[in-house]
């Protein structure tokens, strides 16, 4: 199976402290991922290095055949990130950050609706302004615009944070879908039985390195670039 | 060019919705040009007489509330991440922010212009030319804002250090809207048009140089 995410001895530094010092990780094309650990292990600098927007300080890596040293940019539209920050606009309505973000991605009103239908966003809120939202409702429509974006990679920092049950199960039908559609997806979660769910293999990091994982990992791609 | 005015229309819309603009940058705009007025002891024909550089500092003071706001958007909740991951490319945010900037200012200026023939009693011979430097110098005070604004958003200082980078920019649009707005308003012997050309390289100068440069300054946001 073709790798969707290969890292290699990967270092990412945040402030001039290495959050990632020496990560070696393979994801294959379509697998969950959970990755866990304990506070500043790494995880999120891990998904902000995979979706491109850290940088690769040393080792080596590809994300969906992109070179994380030289090619970040051509990666980020492929990929879809849910932060602890939701990247929306608060002040628009939750209608108008749909809306925005659907025709920079291209989407129709029909995906629209059907993203805010799968999340169970009420129809009543969409003329609601994001910062009068509950923290729940917030991540339900960062969830909505991450999938409208039909990215070939999700990552996920605690999206089950924040939910009810019916929202924990509308992100874990979400993922699954996305999963069976050949996503793949890396979610990070404090929020274990969740979490587990849905996942079909665990990372463990702590201190800026994966600890374990796997031994059945994906090959590497068929194109490595020379460090 | 489409996602040039999508990101410009949802900047424009945050305004509208927030009305940071009308309720906080408006009364200061012209709270700056009363003030103006007070320091020359309310002397009419003084007033009349440096109408045109008492604008344009209440221009670029208010310019710089404007840019800072323009960099808080995108900054609060991460939203430049969200750009940076959609396949729009750094030149048209960059377009698409000055733009909407420079629409905000056009409708600042046109409030500061009102309650300068109001409160300063300056009256307008050349209409053309008042408008064309005022649209060129708008331009370029929202290209320079804009790049500027991207260059002082990672640091966690911005509000304090934006001000201090910008206003040395902003002193040739000052000096260059100050002389043709003196001829547009018959205060002052210069040549207008020849500022106007002046205004108009600057904000060539700034819009290509914007364009260029906000992609790598974005980058380091992150």
């Amino acid at each position: 199976m073709e790798s969707a995410v290969w890292l290699r001895d990967a270092v990412c530094c945040r402030g001039g402290f290495p959050a990632l010092a020496g990560v070696d990780l393979d994801v294959a094309e379509g697998e969950i991922l959970l990755l866990r650990g304990p506070n500043g292990a790494g995880k999120t600098t891990l998904l902000r290095l995979l979706a491109g927007l850290a940088t690769l300080d040393g080792g080596r890596g590809t994300v969906l055949g992109c070179d994380l040293q030289s090619d970040r940019r051509a990666l980020r539209p492929h990929v879809g990130l849910l932060g602890h920050d939701l990247m929306l606009y608060e002040d628009l309505t939750v209608g108008e950050n749909l809306r925005f973000f659907a025709a920079l991605a291209g989407a129709s009103g029909a995906e629209v609706r059907g993203a805010l239908e799968r999340l169970e966003v009420a129809s009543r809120l969409h003329d609601v302004s994001l910062r009068r939202l509950s923290a729940g409702q917030r991540k339900r429509v960062a969830t909505a615009v991450l999938a409208l974006r039909r990215p070939r990679l999700w990552l996920l920092d605690e999206p089950h944070a924040g939910l009810d049950e019916s929202g924990r199960g509308a992100v874990n039908r979400l993922v699954r879908d996305a999963a069976g559609s050949g996503a793949t997806v890396v979610l990070a979660s404090h929020e274990a039985p969740a979490a587990a769910e849905v996942a079909t293999r665990t990372v463990h990091l702590a201190g800026g390195v994966a600890v374990s994982r796997d031994a059945e990992g994906a090959s590497p791609p068929a194109e490595v670039p020379d460090a | 060019m489409r996602e040039v005015l999508l990101v410009a229309a949802k900047d424009l819309r945050i305004e509208l919705r927030s009305r940071v603009l009308l309720f906080q940058v408006a009364p200061f705009a012209v709270a700056t040009l009363v003030l103006l007025g007070f320091a020359l002891d309310a002397d009419r024909s003084a007033l009349r007489h440096f109408s045109a550089g008492l604008f344009w500092v209440a221009v670029l003071l208010t310019a710089l509330l404007a840019a800072q706001r323009s960099v808080a958007v995108e900054h609060a909740g991460r939203a430049a991440d969200a750009l940076l991951l959609s396949a729009t490319g750094p030149a048209r945010i960059f377009a698409g922010k000055a733009l909407a900037l420079a629409a905000q200012l056009a409708a600042l200026e046109l409030l500061l212009g009102v309650a300068m023939v109001v409160l300063y009693d300056a009256r307008i011979e050349h209409f053309g030319l008042a408008v064309a430097s005022a649209a060129a110098a708008t331009v370029g005070i929202a290209a320079a804002g804009t790049l500027y604004g991207v260059l002082a958003a990672p640091l966690g200082v911005r509000e304090t250090l934006l001000p201090v980078l910008l206003l040395p920019v902003f002193a040739p649009v000052l000096i260059g809207a100050t002389r043709a707005f003196g001829d547009a308003l018959g205060t002052a012997a210069v040549n207008g048009w020849a500022w106007f050309g002046l205004l108009g390289l600057f904000a060539l100068v700034y819009a290509v140089f914007g364009a260029l440069a906000y992609g790598p300054l974005l980058e380091a946001e992150t």
